[in-house]
């Protein structure tokens, strides 16, 4: 047992961390680092940069652009990208459509989609969640009717993220009224542009626009756009839940807000001296320290482990990566509010989509409350906590 | 990063596992209770056969050459098992402190004995005042031609009743919280001035009240620089805490799986207790407070040796806050879920509980080292730029 880094592996670090320090544009930094959010452009900018240097899809295999890394490297990869306040390329492109596409795509699909989805010269957004379909994603009831050489759709879609930005979907959609309910459905993607499909604005808590509500109206979507086999569609969604462990945690992340927090809290006063020298401030952020180093140290075993042996599916930790990761990120944004007190209180939306750089109050506290608000989210996506316990209770503990 | 055991860590495992599996059921560990000392002197001689004894010795010593990691493997299976053998007295904390402090000739003449099964030891530091305050000493050591003579009362000496050597610290100079001005003494358990009132504690083990009365000590049995021993009476504190994570562990593992299995057998309403989804969520809790303090204990093995001394008590502070949190979660829920009989003496889960209880106690609890590393500023350097 050796539980540090080894020489090649630290090296590797250095020259990530170099690379994300010189390459990354300084105005997408500052966003990162303010709290900000960045633009299309900027995601667009950024994912070229990594793509030029290869490190756009570093896990993808070799021959689809991959670089061959194994989960320890990839571990270090996604660190310094949170260490370096960058954004990570973009997450529908690279861990959801393009890994399904190379799996269960055809030679023609591939070559016409990977690429740009490698580039971001497609933007895709997932179209999965319905009004009536949340945790129970299987009941979804959007349907695509075949139509000779097309598909026929319609249906609503909720919470699509970045819909409004985004060139084309992937969605499920249900073929098969009749089947048993995870049977009957298939992943199509769907350019964005098809006359019938209206993307209307959600404006979430935090007062800005990342979701949205999709409507079809007899969508006409090319057959071939189908993914693999009609009425398998669930299994390639489901493919995808084992597929982005490594980062789910988001320790790196969050490890950097805290190194925020502690900078702010040095220029906070209270009762005329720094908020960082209070006894309990200092106590309750080492409390989130001591529980973000543990769930660092049960990340980089599950990271050493899946160098070894591949992704292991059942291995309880990956929930708890994802249970107590959330937790982490929300209690690191609650005490940024905490910090913030009364400058957290001007409403300036402008200011955290990135369109202004103008804030009433100090920068450092602009964005404290909307990020707090929107942070709620990281408990509810991708299955929330709740049925992360189910998951475990039944698939771990046999309950 | 390799975190997989070698091959003389998993035989190690596998040997500890196997006896404890054989040796120590719920119901016979009851048995060794019931001994003079309250626990199995014939396996501490199989410990002793197997080499457990000498574990965190170097081979000169007798020893197996091991360091935290197998320290770590030994302490989660005793807490699995939950061993009232004075492992942590004698190996731990005795055979620490001679390992830490002792000159070459010192553990040459006592790290084998230990190895072998001969010596039980105990470290006898803290006192009536000192709460958590290693620095705290009132007992008084002067020097008395080429020796000293110890005075003062050492309390809840874990294992002092069966020791036969103990590790005395005392002032020499300075005031009663002055880091400066400690020693470390080697003591006979029956020399002529020593006085031993025996208890039994909480968790079912053992501990002794000590009186020193003009206690004369030979100059070849003071451990180190006298004057000069706060380090390392905080070193055998660190490693006292490291293995107490790692049993803490183990007892933790066991609570959760003792409790799981009795969700699923336990019926009520006609159906088993563990379909209730309430009691789903808790017991995942659970799973995720063992294994977070799993890591954490990790950390602790990953930094008990950790050369800069300041990194290494924040980090060891981190580690017993984490542990004193998550076994206070575990053992509560794990009473909780059980119902009544999780409150009697005769069913094994409330013995666990009261053990974690016991470790969150042991070399300061949860406030006493979250207050030490929020002092310390944390694990994590605030940010630089803006």
């Amino acid at each position: 047992m050796d539980l540090r880094f080894t020489q090649e592996e630290i090296a590797f670090r250095n020259e990530v961390r170099t690379f994300f320090e010189s390459a990354l544009p300084e105005s997408i930094r500052r966003k990162g680092l303010l709290g900000q959010r960045t633009s299309k452009e900027d995601l667009v900018t950024w994912q070229r940069i990594l793509n030029r240097k290869g490190w756009a899809t570093p896990m993808w295999p070799k021959e689809y652009g991959g670089t061959g890394w194994d989960a320890v490297r990839y571990f270090i990869y996604k660190e310094e990208m949170n260490r370096a306040n960058a954004p990570e390329p973009l997450g529908m492109n690279v861990h959801m459509v393009g890994p399904v596409i190379i799996a269960f795509g055809t030679e023609e699909q591939k070559k016409e989609f990977l690429p740009k989805v490698q580039n971001l010269d497609l933007w895709f957004c997932q179209g999965f969640s319905e009004p009536g379909s949340g945790s129970d994603l299987a009941s979804l009831k959007s349907r695509a009717v075949r139509d000779g050489d097309h598909y026929v759709i319609n249906g609503q879609k909720l919470w699509t993220t970045n819909g409004h930005r985004a060139d084309w979907m992937f969605g499920l959609f249900r073929t098969d009224t009749n089947a048993k309910k995870q049977m009957g459905i298939s992943y199509i993607l769907l350019d964005m542009k098809s006359p019938g499909i209206t993307v209307r604005p959600i404006i979430t808590i935090d007062g800005n626009h990342y979701v949205n509500e999709v409507f079809f109206d007899n969508v006409r979507v090319p057959a071939k756009n189908l993914i693999g086999e009609e009425n398998k569609g669930w299994t390639y969604a489901k493919f995808l839940l084992g597929n982005e462990r490594v980062g789910i945690a988001r320790v790196g992340g969050t490890m950097s807000r805290v190194a925020y927090a502690k900078m702010i809290a040095a220029k906070t006063m209270v009762d005329g001296r720094p908020l960082s020298e209070e006894p309990r401030f200092r106590e309750k952020m080492a409390l989130i320290e001591i529980e973000l180093k543990a769930l660092e140290m049960t990340n980089m075993m599950v990271v050493a482990d899946m160098k070894k042996q591949g992704v292991n599916a059942t291995d309880p930790r990956t929930s708890v990566l994802k249970i107590k990761g959330s937790e982490l990120q929300q209690s690191i944004t609650e005490l940024l509010v905490e910090i913030a007190g009364p400058n957290a209180m001007a409403r300036q939306v402008e200011y955290l989509s990135g369109e202004s750089n103008d804030s009433i109050v100090p920068e450092w506290n602009a964005t404290a409350a909307p990020n707090y608000f929107f942070t709620r989210t990281v408990s509810i996506y991708g299955g929330t906590n709740e049925i992360q316990h189910n998951v475990v209770a039944k698939g771990v503990l046999g309950l | 990063m390799d975190f997989d055991l070698s091959e003389e860590q998993r035989m190690l495992k596998e040997s500890v596992d196997r006896l404890l599996e054989d040796r120590y059921s719920f119901e016979q560990r009851k048995t060794y209770t019931r001994a003079a000392d309250g626990w199995s002197r014939e396996l501490w001689k199989q410990y002793a056969d197997l080499g457990l004894l000498g574990v965190p010795f170097s081979q000169d010593h007798g020893g197996f050459g091991g360091g935290p990691v197998e320290t770590m493997i030994l302490m989660e299976a005793f807490g699995k098992a939950l061993v009232l053998e004075p492992y942590f007295a004698t190996v731990i904390l005795f055979g620490g402190a001679v390992k830490i402090a002792g000159s070459e000739a010192q553990k040459a003449d006592l790290l084998p004995k230990v190895a072998e099964g001969k010596l039980l030891g105990a470290f006898a530091h803290s006192e009536r005042d000192s709460r958590y305050d290693l620095a705290d000493v009132k007992t008084t050591a002067k020097k008395d031609g080429t020796g000293w003579v110890l005075d003062g009362e050492k309390t809840v000496v874990i294992h002092g009743d069966c020791a036969d050597k103990l590790v005395v610290s005392a002032r020499v100079s300075g005031g009663q919280r002055d880091k400066d001005g400690l020693a470390l003494f080697l003591v006979d358990a029956k020399a002529p001035g020593v006085t031993r009132k025996g208890y039994p504690t909480q968790d079912s083990l053992r501990a002794a009240d000590i009186t020193l009365k003009g206690v004369k000590v030979a100059a070849s049995d003071v451990l180190g620089e006298p004057g000069k021993a706060y380090a390392a009476i905080e070193k055998i504190a660190q490693s006292a805490i490291q293995a107490l994570s790692a049993e803490a562990v183990g007892g933790m593992q066991e609570m959760l799986d003792i409790t799981v299995e009795y969700l699923k057998t336990r019926q009520q309403f006609g159906v088993p207790i563990g379909s209730f989804q309430a009691l789903q969520h808790r017991a995942v809790d659970m799973l995720v407070a063992t294994e977070q303090a799993r890591s954490m204990a990790m950390f602790a093995a990953m930094m008990v040796d950790e050369k800069d001394a300041e990194e290494r008590a924040k980090a060891i502070s981190a580690c017993k806050v984490h542990i004193g949190k998550s076994g206070r979660y575990v053992g509560q829920q794990s009473i909780q879920l059980h119902g009544g009989i999780g409150m009697t003496l005769e069913y094994k889960v409330g013995h666990y509980f009261i053990r974690s209880t016991m470790i969150e106690i042991l070399f300061g609890d949860t406030d006493h080292h979250l207050a030490a590393l929020a002092r310390a500023g944390g694990l994590i350097p605030a940010g630089t730029t803006a």
